[in-house]
């Protein structure tokens, strides 16, 4: 007998149950298509976690501070500020930006913005914090020394009160005061809840007169001079700080340091969690879904340990019959698997909880490989046995 | 191999011979002697019946007869070689190309179609598809269920799946045809056009052994052997 008339074979086996085929395939096809999409999500979610946190800038460093209205002589000033730009004591510093944050309600032309952000910082800001120009231009050192009332606005802002309109170049008013919008800020992946495009920017010191005054700063933006040395940077920073604030040894200080580094390592290290959870739920479906194909592979035994009994009383050399029943496993399994490669790979086109999937190359490998090798292993090892079984034996099989 | 054995064919060794079977099922208290030493020599171109009453070992002989099964104990030779000394592929070849055998209880492939059933001794032979075809039709029509080619074992009746476990019997026009209880789910009808395909086989120099539980049945055989517990009661010719 012909390989191809063996085949011919298999593929009627096959088609003459066409239930028992289908639920096997259904199980290798969930299996496959959960653990590659499950861990393409989990792949997905990283990859955006680490993109989002290096559009903050891995080299920055934000210090705020912890004080709740306590004595006013621990609040973060512009003196601090100044003291943390210091060659000698701070070498790692690349610049200091001092921040003040306020909230209002943006008005062009009789359209209204309530926005989330109206930041007053110096020229380093821009830089320390990842942001470019989509038109326009920044302001100026000259602009923040002489509190010029001029901005550069967010995506979101520039969307809401100029449509169709160029922002560069308009006037807008928040708190009373006019501001000239001399730039549109690039658009800016968002982390977490808060939009990164509703905001506006200003020289520090406009925004005091106009809108914060001469208080506290609401924090100050550190960058170091290169990411690896962010770490000393901020060593550096703590030490002035102290001094300034006057935190004895040991002390709780009135403020606390943040770096995007840090938080893009606990970040990623989630993510990574993340992926290994979701793979290993994938494997459980896989696992699920292999003792599926099991059962109904061993389900069937039964029956075809008496058919591979009649084949063998009609003449059939064992070789025949292994061919057949294998080639029937690898029809089901491959196909099965195929299939769920393949929705994997549709699904894998839509966000799925918010997160774009990013197929992993190994995991269908290894979800293909195992659903083939379960479904040959539970196809093959019954017929194996009961190909070498006398006829009779295996014809009263129970 | 099978040349050995189909060379062996003419000469004038017996097609079967019978030495001292036992068949011993279970162990301890629960054992049971189904073949309590069987001798019996048939020639070629014999036509046997075998009766004897239900649980005597017909069944259990005529499996080690067309190398189903083996025995405890004694020797089995078909044309003059010893079933046992053949290799698992040996067997399927005289499976498939010396013997025909027809299943008390039929032994279709379920979820196949009769004619897809009756092909298939011919597929493992080596038959080319059309040839097969054609083949497989003509031995349905010759029990006479051209018609019902194309059923599934499910969508036939008791006597009509019978039927076709002879068709399939006869399908590789075999030298030695064992048949257990070939017509035991046949009207008188029926019954009769089986039989007279059998006479007609034997006509052409062929072995039959049948079992059967009809005396009529077994009038129709050229020798009558009976079975009681698993031993040869009597052993006859019949008279023509
Ligand atoms: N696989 C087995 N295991 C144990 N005992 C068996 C087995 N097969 C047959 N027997 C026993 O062997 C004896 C002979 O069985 P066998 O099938 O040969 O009877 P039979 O003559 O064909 O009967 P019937 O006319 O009912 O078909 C019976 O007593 C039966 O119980
Ligand atoms: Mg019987």
């Amino acid at each position: 007998m012909s390989f191809w008339e063996i085949l011919k074979f298999a593929v009627k086996g096959v088609s003459a149950n066409k239930l028992r085929s289908a639920l096997t395939m259904l199980g290798i096809l969930i299996g496959v298509a959960a653990v590659i999409l499950l861990v393409a999500v989990g792949n997905g979610s990283a990859q955006a976690i680490t993109s989002q946190i290096s559009a903050l800038g891995t080299n920055t460093i934000t210090v705020m501070s912890t004080n709740r209205g306590g004595t006013t002589n621990t609040s973060l000033t512009t003196e601090i500020a100044d003291a943390l730009k210091d060659p000698t004591l701070a070498p790692d510093v690349k610049s200091v930006s001092p921040v003040v944050s306020a909230s209002g309600t943006l008005t062009y032309d009789g359209t209204d913005h309530e926005i989330s952000q109206f930041i007053g910082t110096g020229t380093s800001y821009l830089g320390a914090q990842s942001y470019r120009m989509d038109r326009g231009v920044a302001f100026t050192d000259a602009d923040v020394a002489q509190g010029r009332r001029v901005t550069v606005i967010g995506q979101t802002v520039a969307e809401e009160l100029f449509e169709g309109v160029d922002p560069v170049g308009k006037q807008v008013t928040v708190g009373g005061a006019l501001f000239t919008v001399v730039g549109v800020l690039a658009e800016k992946s968002s982390s977490g809840v808060q939009d990164s495009n509703d905001l506006a920017i200003a020289p520090l010191t406009a925004v005091q007169q106009t809108l914060a005054g001469y208080g506290s700063l609401s924090s100050i933006v550190v960058e170091a001079t290169a990411a690896d040395r962010v770490t000393a940077a901020q060593n550096e920073i703590a030490t002035i700080l102290d001094q300034r604030l006057k935190v004895e040894d040991g002390g709780t200080a009135p403020y606390r340091i943040q770096n995007a580094s840090q938080l893009l390592e606990t970040q990623t290290e989630t993510a990574d969690t993340f992926t290994v959870l979701l793979g290993a739920v994938a494997g459980i479906s896989l696992l699920v879904g292999g003792i599926g194909i099991t059962n109904i592979m061993l389900v069937t035994v039964t029956e075809r340990t008496r058919e591979i009994g009649i084949r063998k009383a009609l003449g059939a050399p064992r070789r025949v019959i292994l061919t057949q029943f294998l080639a029937e496993a690898t029809i089901l399994s491959l196909t099965g698997g195929g299939l769920g490669v393949l929705i994997a790979v549709l699904g894998a086109r839509f966000e799925i909880v918010g997160v774009q999937p990013v197929i992993v190359p190994s995991s269908v490998v290894l979800a293909l490989g195992v659903s083939v090798a379960i479904g040959l292993f539970f196809g093959g090892y019954p017929a194996s046995r009961a190909a070498s079984l006398r006829p009779i034996d295996a014809l009263r099989y129970e | 191999m099978t040349t050995a054995v189909m060379n062996r064919m003419t000469e004038t060794k017996p097609a079967l011979e019978v030495q001292q079977v036992r068949k011993v099922y279970g162990e301890g208290e629960a054992t049971v002697h189904a073949l309590a030493g069987v001798s019996l020599t048939v020639d070629r171109g014999d036509y046997v019946a075998i009766m004897g009453s239900s649980g005597s070992g017909k069944s259990t002989l005529m499996n080690i007869l067309g190398c189903l099964d083996i025995p405890s104990t004694g020797r089995y030779l078909l044309d003059g070689v010893d079933v046992s000394r053949l290799s698992d592929k040996q067997l399927a070849l005289v499976r498939n190309r010396l013997i025909g055998f027809i299943f008390q209880s039929f032994n279709l492939i379920p979820r196949t179609t009769a004619l897809a059933n009756v092909e298939l001794p011919l597929a493992y032979a080596g038959v080319k598809p059309a040839e097969r075809r054609k083949r497989a039709l003509a031995s349905l029509d010759m029990v006479g269920l051209a018609d019902r080619a194309g059923h599934e074992p499910n969508q036939l009746s008791g006597g009509q799946q019978q039927r076709v476990a002879v068709a399939r019997a006869l399908v590789t026009e075999p030298a030695l045809l064992l048949a257990d209880e070939p017509t035991g789910n046949l009207d008188s009808r029926s019954t009769e056009d089986v039989l007279k395909i059998f006479d007609d086989l034997n006509a052409q120099n062929r072995t039959i052994v049948l079992i059967t539980h009809e005396a009529e049945v077994g009038a129709r055989a050229k020798r009558l052997i009976r079975l009681f517990d698993g031993q040869v009661r009597s052993d006859e010719r019949n008279k023509r």
